[in-house]
């Protein structure tokens, strides 16, 4: 008798509980912390920003998905994340049309023409983002104090000696929506670590290498860990599974290279920041980083008489 | 207890041992036909010794080839044979069996009794062939050509990891057998002339850890080595590197760095070979999951029916959705289940709809916990990618011939992609390759 209702696939017949779908939404929790920072220092601003961005790129992925006649999986989580992100990416003052504008760029530009998730070599909300600052360099670049949003201009702008570090620590400085608390971005670094979804050496790499070129540079290094984007994006967008090097010692020269990168933008650049740019230009060196840093296999290299 | 293990990749998953772990062994009353495949090993099939209506007797050898890769099958009922003809195993490819009615008196084969003392090596690995001991992990490699070996050999280590989830039957050997486990470890030792013997035992299992421990301290050559709870702990390379120390290289079998890998059954069924002649007619196999009424593990005859061993268990319980033959991370999944018990068939398990996952494809988010994962090092995510699209002179520079075939990186893939599965199918593909060269050379 053969038993025809038993299931027969290849082993292995066990899996690990974690999904795409269990992953992208432990990012979204893990990015709550800063949510709630955000709307609690820039109000009602911070809530229309991230809405409309979160909106228009699960829109823009279903419409995507629909052109390129694929199946619409919006319940995978991953248009939301690069939405959240690239909401909490601008200034609380950005008209609400240019978000969602640069939210359609993110998931068009930077995730479905390279044919959707998995396949983007940049990380999409960053691509977003660049195409914002390029397009409409003034109201990318036009800052707010939290709570009476009285125009001023950003702590790396300003320079440490006119910023004091408890305000840089919990965010009452001008920024974008997220960047500011480094307090709420810590908590949320910290869940998605404990969570597994975090891989430590990326913003450990960012973050130790511009500590150290700072300190050599004689530069105050606090002041450049916590000013800009710089924490924010070292947790949440340098971090990106799909744009950043599968191997382990892939994921410290990505996240070194990001910090050269970084610090050599910050001073000596014309921009005042260069997050945006040090990970995406990481993000094309990618596929080589992935190709010269493969491990050590096992059984290979040992002698004969070991 | 300071536990040690492999150096790179791996990982803790659910064991799932429970239901079973803590239950004896249950010796099941032979069913009234048993059905040998003349195959249940690696290597030539054997040709049958018997022909249809002679009268056989427990224990008897059945089966046998001349080839030197091969392991004879022996009668696991006394009585008589009635077919000899293909029959079906477990996962559907057809098997010349020899099915024999059991008269139910169990009338044995004189058998001898034998001490190690007074064997030489030659002799014990003769004796060990002759019983047709094979790998009773799931492979089912034959012991005495493992045991052939050119190199000098100097540890023998038993693989006491059952790092498989659900799986039990080791665990409770080591537990209710310790003694000839410890006898079957050095008969093998003696067989390859090694000098130290090493059982490598997973921490979930600490009584087997400390009995095992209480019965080699009377021994000087030998040790128990407690290991973390890490699969893929039992495969052989991953063992000898946790429980020795020791790196295979690349391509080569254990016995190139002077190790000797058993399986803890195996040596087990050695040591009642040897001492009291008991040809490999029986085993355990541990009946667990979600769906059968009563898990145990049973010693069971060889060529029993799935179906009778279930049934001796209480039966099926509801449906499930999976029958897996041996473990879930590297078991086949049984299609039919009036094959035969096999010698390397370590488990039965019946899954359930929420126990199991299968394979969904969907796109490679290069979350990198493969690569994180592969105890080999490899990059599984591009070796799958390379296999399912035959790139496979391409996947043979990036060493896909090093996959143990684990299945650890589907087992943790997110996107619940099917790498296991296209890496075994690509390094098929790349032997055929390689041979359909050599032929081509050849002409």
């Amino acid at each position: 008798m053969e038993n025809s209702r038993l299931i027969v696939s290849p082993s292995p017949h066990v899996r690990d509980e974690d999904t795409i779908h269990k992953i992208m939404f432990a990012v979204i929790i893990g990015l709550l912390p800063v949510l709630i920072a955000a709307t609690y220092l820039f109000g009602f601003n911070a809530i229309r920003l991230v809405v409309l961005a979160s909106i228009a790129a699960v829109v823009t992925e279903a419409l995507c998905q629909k052109i390129r006649n694929q199946p619409i999986t919006l319940w995978d989580g991953s248009a939301l994340v690069t939405g959240v992100l690239i909401g909490l990416n601008v200034p609380p003052t950005l008209p609400s049309w240019m978000m969602i504008l640069g939210s359609v760029v993110a998931i068009t530009l930077g995730k479905h023409v390279f044919g959707g998730l998995g396949y983007n070599p940049f990380n999409p909300a960053l691509v977003g983002r660049a195409f914002l600052v390029v397009s409409f360099t003034l109201p990318m670049t036009y800052w707010t104090t939290p709570f009476d949003a009285v125009t001023t201009a950003t702590p790396l702008e300003l320079g440490p000696q006119a910023v004091a570090y408890p305000d840089l620590f919990f965010g009452t400085i001008a920024g974008s929506l997220g960047e500011t608390s480094a307090f709420a971005i810590l908590i949320g670094g910290i869940y998605l670590f404990y969570r597994g979804v975090l891989d430590y050496r990326i913003p450990l790499g960012y973050l130790g290498t511009v500590l150290v070129l700072t300190t050599i540079l004689g530069l105050d290094p606090l002041f450049h860990l916590l000013a800009g984007s710089l924490l924010f994006a070292a947790v949440y967008m340098a971090s990106d599974m799909v744009t950043t090097p599968v191997t382990p010692v892939g994921r410290w020269a990505f996240g070194i290279g990001a910090g050269i990168i970084l610090v050599v933008i910050r001073i000596w650049g014309s921009l005042p920041e260069g997050v945006t740019y040090s990970i995406l230009l990481m993000n094309a060196a990618t596929p080589l980083i992935n190709r010269w840093t493969r491990p050590r296999i096992y059984g290979q290299g040992v002698s004969k008489n070991a | 207890m300071l536990a040690k293990t492999f150096s790179r990749g791996g990982r803790h998953i659910p064991h799932h041992k429970g239901a079973t772990n803590s239950k004896s062994i249950v010796e099941m009353p032979a069913p009234k036909k048993v059905i040998i495949p003349l195959q249940q090993h690696i290597g030539a099939p054997c040709d049958p010794l018997v022909k249809v209506g002679d009268k056989v007797k427990l224990g008897q050898k059945i089966g046998e080839s001349l080839h030197f890769i091969t392991s004879p099958v022996h009668a696991s009922v006394s009585g008589e044979v009635i077919s000899i003809a293909h029959e079906k195993l477990l996962d559907g490819c057809q098997v010349l069996s020899i099915v024999i009615a059991n008269d139910g008196l169990d009338d044995p084969i004189a058998s001898k009794h034998r001490a190690i003392s007074k064997l030489s090596a030659k002799q014990i690995r003769k004796i060990i062939k002759d019983l047709g001991m094979v790998g009773l992990g799931g492979a089912g490699f034959p012991t005495h050509v493992k045991i052939s070996s050119a190199k000098p050999i100097d540890t023998v280590v038993i693989n006491g990891a059952e790092c498989e989830p659900y799986l039990t039957c080791d665990h409770r050997l080591m537990v209710e057998k310790g003694e000839e486990l410890v006898y079957g470890l050095k008969t093998l030792m003696k067989a390859v002339g090694a000098s130290r013997g090493v059982i490598g035992i997973e921490v979930n299992k600490l009584d087997a850890i400390a009995g095992l421990q209480e019965i080699v301290r009377s021994h000087e050559a030998l040790e128990v080595v407690a290991l973390q709870i890490r699969y893929p702990q039992g495969a052989e390379k991953q063992l000898i590197k946790a429980a020795v120390d020791r790196e295979v290289l690349s391509g080569c079998l254990p016995s190139e760095v002077g190790c000797l890998v058993s399986n803890v059954h195996t040596a087990v069924s050695i040591a009642q070979g040897i001492r009291d002649g008991i040809s490999l007619y029986q085993r355990v196999v541990t009946v667990s999951g979600r769906h059968i009424h009563d898990p145990r593990n049973v010693m069971v005859r060889i060529g029993t029916p799935i179906q009778a061993l279930l049934d001796f268990c209480g039966g099926i319980n509801g449906t499930p959705a999976v029958v897996v033959g041996g473990g879930p991370m590297t078991g086949p999944a049984v299609v039919n289940l009036e094959a035969p018990v096999v010698k390397n068939l370590s488990g039965v398990l019946l899954l359930g709809e929420d126990e199991i996952a299968q394979d969904e494809n969907l796109p490679c988010i290069r979350c990198a916990r493969c690569v994180d994962a592969c105890p080999m090092g490899l990059t599984p995510n591009i070796l799958g990618l390379l296999s399912s699209r035959d790139e496979v002179v391409k996947a043979e520079k990036l060493h896909i011939m090093d996959c143990v075939e684990c299945a650890l990186c589907s087992y943790v893939c997110p996107s619940r992609r099917g790498l296991v599965s296209w890496i075994k199918q690509g390094k098929k593909s790349l032997v055929v390759a390689k041979s359909a060269e050599q032929q081509g050379e050849a002409n």
